[in-house]
């Protein structure tokens, strides 16, 4: 079995645009959340978002390359020009070998809500244009990627909720292991607008606290009162270690464990068990035992009953050990689609630089949270392996182990 | 609107729209070869035709049209009546 391997990294994220920004924002603990006033004058309970600038791709990408790229696409795009960059993989190299993607995205609204617009309007499907097929589909970020880049090697996106991210990445590391692709492009992107988290909002799931929008996501505090929904994009490099050392490239991290389970109970409730199985599924993957797990960056959304149970269910098997854990979804808010390769990110940034960013705004743990090592200030510490938990819609769990990279 | 006029929105929307590169407008330009305008691109030419002139654009006529002369012609013959 091949060592798989992290050789590139790059994002695009509320709380920066490139991998410097990030860093600097996880250390000093930086929200990148705000008040939506286009979203509370359509009719939304919660108007709190996370926010990126558009990326303007005009005089960068030909046309027919932008036509069919709906907004996540754009986000992808600038997320994986950088990934390649710090991987110092050009187009030659792309051209020249067989590289894949797997992306994770789970929506993509307003490509069609625009061209049922158009439609309802002009009662003509000829005007509907070129682009909407490709822009509506939620496989248009590697359907879009691929063509741009001319990759040849595996091509399909992940769906599965907010684990989306996660499970690229996993499916990623299972395919570079099993030697069925040296090099793969995975991530994870979300749209961010009012079309594909209208129905979201309808379901009382987001935090109402309008009046301070950066302290809104309060993963495990006691007057957590839901979840702030953000997005952008983050795509890693995966790679066998073979390919990574035959072409002199630097290693970020080894991917050493994934784990993945289902709760088979109810749609929207998290509950124990299912995470469970999925995170001793990693541990036994990567053949680490509950101690040797430095930091846990929690799925942690800030709803009362996801955060209680994840706690539960954290502290059910390192109860011992107690592991260092924050949620950095209390400064990014929950980034859905995108979260389970962000958070990759997030974590081995904090691993290259040796510290732990803070789950800001804990400022009361409640009886169910108070049992974790949550770290609430920034701290200065050596981290080895981590830990990174999505959940989703469905129940469905991804869970993956990274730690730093031993020759 | 004359047959020059005509020509001259034809070509700024290509420009502007398709992203032509303006040195590349010759009316002897074959459109696929010279231009690069794909079948998809024509999906879009249907639209931005059909929102500048109201005139709506056939699939079916479009066979013969191979260069950008070819396409003033189909434009202008379908505004100027003969």
């Amino acid at each position: 079995m091949t060592r798989v391997v992290i050789t590139g990294m790059g994002i695009y994220s509320v709380i920066g645009q490139n991998l410097g920004e990030v860093r600097n924002s996880l250390y000093q603990g930086k929200s990148g959340i705000i008040f939506d006033p286009v979203r509370k004058a359509m009719g939304f309970r919660s108007a709190l978002t996370g926010m990126v600038p558009r990326p303007v791709l005009k005089g960068v990408l030909d046309r027919r390359l932008r036509v069919g790229l709906p907004v996540q696409g754009e986000y992808a795009y600038i997320a994986t020009l950088e990934a390649l960059k710090t991987a110092q993989i050009d187009q030659p190299f792309l051209d020249q070998h067989e590289v894949g993607i797997l992306y994770g995205n789970d929506s993509s609204a307003v490509p069609v809500v625009e061209s049922i617009d158009i439609l309802r309007s002009k009662k003509d499907t000829m005007m509907i244009g070129s682009g909407y097929i490709f822009q509506s589909m939620n496989s248009t970020v590697s359907m879009n990627l691929s063509v741009i880049f001319h990759l040849k090697g595996v091509n399909f996106t992940i769906s599965g909720a907010c684990a989306s991210g996660s499970h690229a990445i996993g499916i990623g590391y299972l395919l570079i292991k099993q030697g069925l692709q040296n090099i793969i492009v995975c991530g994870g992107a979300q749209e961010i607008n009012a079309e594909s988290t209208a129905s979201f909002d309808a379901l009382n799931a987001f935090s109402t606290r309008e009046s301070e929008p950066t302290k809104a996501s309060r993963p495990f505090d006691r007057d957590r009162d839901g979840l702030v929904p953000s997005g952008g994009a983050a795509t890693l490099i995966l790679e066998s270690y073979e390919s990574a050392v035959k072409r002199g490239a630097k290693i970020y991290g080894e991917v050493v464990g994934y784990g993945f389970s289902s709760n088979g109970e109810h749609i929207s409730l998290p509950n124990v068990e299912g995470p469970a199985r999925a995170i001793s599924m990693a541990l036994k993957d990567a053949q680490i035992p509950p101690s040797g797990i430095d930091y846990i960056n929690a799925h942690a959304t800030s709803t009362q009953a996801g955060d209680s149970n994840e706690a539960k269910t954290i502290d059910s098997i390192f109860k011992n050990s107690r592991p260092l854990v924050s949620s950095t979804k209390s400064m990014t808010g929950h980034e859905m689609w995108m979260g389970g390769a962000s958070e990759i990110i997030y974590a081995t940034l904090m691993m290259e630089n040796s510290f732990v960013a803070p789950n800001i705004n804990l400022e009361n743990p409640d009886e169910t949270t108070g049992c974790l090592n949550i770290v609430t200030e920034t701290i200065q510490k050596e981290i080895s392996v981590f830990l990174s938990n999505s959940f989703g819609f469905g129940g469905t769990n991804s869970v993956l182990i990274v730690r730093k990279f031993i020759p | 609107m004359q047959r020059q006029d005509i020509i001259q929105k034809i070509n700024q929307l290509l420009i502007d729209e398709i992203e032509i590169d303006e040195t590349q407008i010759n009316p002897s330009a074959n459109l696929k070869k010279d231009l690069g305008i794909d079948s998809l691109d024509f999906v879009d030419l249907f639209v931005i035709i059909e929102n500048n002139f109201g005139l709506k654009m056939r699939a079916e006529e479009m066979t013969n049209v191979k260069t950008l002369s070819d396409f003033y012609d189909y434009i202008v013959n379908r505004i100027i009546p003969n």
